[in-house]
């Protein structure tokens, strides 16, 4: 779809936190200077055409007591698509990307636990044969999760 | 650290909030619980950090953000703090880590997520940070991302 500047005030706003309250969206619409019909019906559009991928609460697993971990494989090609739906099937696995290297399959695991981490990662190398390396975070040099839309 | 209650919470709202005007309200319903008492759980989930922010997650690609660069830095140890905090702060960088080397295959211990609306651009930005690290920086590499593969977010599993 292609979005237009309303759209993209929208989604800029959308990107920060929204207030706790009973209707959240009336108070976004209200600081845009917005009708609340159309703040939602906006953000319907944007979420069926995936321009939005997720809306709602970010949670932190390990402020849960559960843990997050970048994890890599380095995948044939001919074996590719077999891998990704072992790898995808797990619950645990938060969003996976395909990248430009020998290690060509990252993704995030979030579990519950520090030991679901471990669980999760060796089951997948138990299923698919292939060392799965893991770079948990050691130091988080600030988060600026906005793109301007 | 979250009890039964949070947990149903979480698990109601995991993949998403609903977009009508009042969406608490529905939730709540749907947990047969007051609309208050779910505001109310919700702010102390947010005070303790279990709940990051609500809003909403887009997709790089279709805003033409269609570069998207892991750049890869192995940096002395001795000054990873330092020179991180300075990458994490460019604003360019959506996020910056520090994360173990994995050797051989690996010698790379600071990550930066590097976006652009080309490749290019990302490697334009790319040579600044190669600037600031300076000769504290012995090897380079970037990562685009060319699919994404999954894209769900944290789902607790159910328990029995």
């Amino acid at each position: 779809m292609k979005l237009d500047g309303t759209d993209r005030a929208i989604l800029n706003r959308m990107q920060d936190d929204l207030p706790l309250v009973s209707h959240p969206y009336a108070a976004v619409a209200e600081e845009l200077g917005i009708p609340e019909s159309e703040v939602l019906n906006r953000l319907t559009r944007m979420k069926d055409s995936r321009v939005i991928t997720r809306f709602g609460p970010f949670f932190d697993a390990a402020a849960m007591g559960g843990a997050f971990c970048l994890c890599a494989m380095a995948v044939p090609t001919e074996e590719f698509e077999t891998v990704l739906t072992k790898v995808n099937a797990h619950a645990e696995v938060a969003h996976n990307y395909e990248r430009t290297h020998r290690l060509n399959m990252w993704f995030v695991l979030a579990t519950e636990t520090p030991e679901g981490i471990v669980g999760t990662a060796d089951a997948i190398e138990r299923e698919t044969g292939i060392c799965v390396l893991r770079f948990p975070k050691l130091q988080e040099f600030f988060i600026g999760f906005r793109v301007a839309a | 650290m979250i009890d039964a209650t949070d947990r149903e919470i979480i698990e109601a709202l995991q993949g998403g909030l609903p977009l009508v005007p009042a969406p608490y309200a529905q939730v709540a319903e749907i947990l047969g619980m007051d609309e208050d008492a779910l505001l109310y759980r919700l702010s102390e989930l947010k005070s303790r950090g279990v709940i990051r922010r609500i809003a909403a997650a887009p997709n790089h690609y279709k805003l033409g953000m269609t570069s998207n660069g892991m750049t890869v830095w192995d940096v002395d140890d001795d000054r990873i703090t330092e020179l991180g905090s300075r990458i994490g702060a460019l604003p360019f960088v959506t996020h910056c880590y520090e994360r173990p080397r994995a050797l051989p295959d690996w010698p790379y211990n600071l990550f930066a997520m590097v976006h652009g609306s080309d490749r290019d651009e990302v490697e334009e930005k790319r040579a600044e940070i190669t600037a600031i690290l300076g000769d504290a920086c012995r090897a380079k590499d970037i990562l685009y991302s060319t699919r994404i593969l999954k894209k769900t977010g944290l789902r607790l599993k159910k328990k029995g």
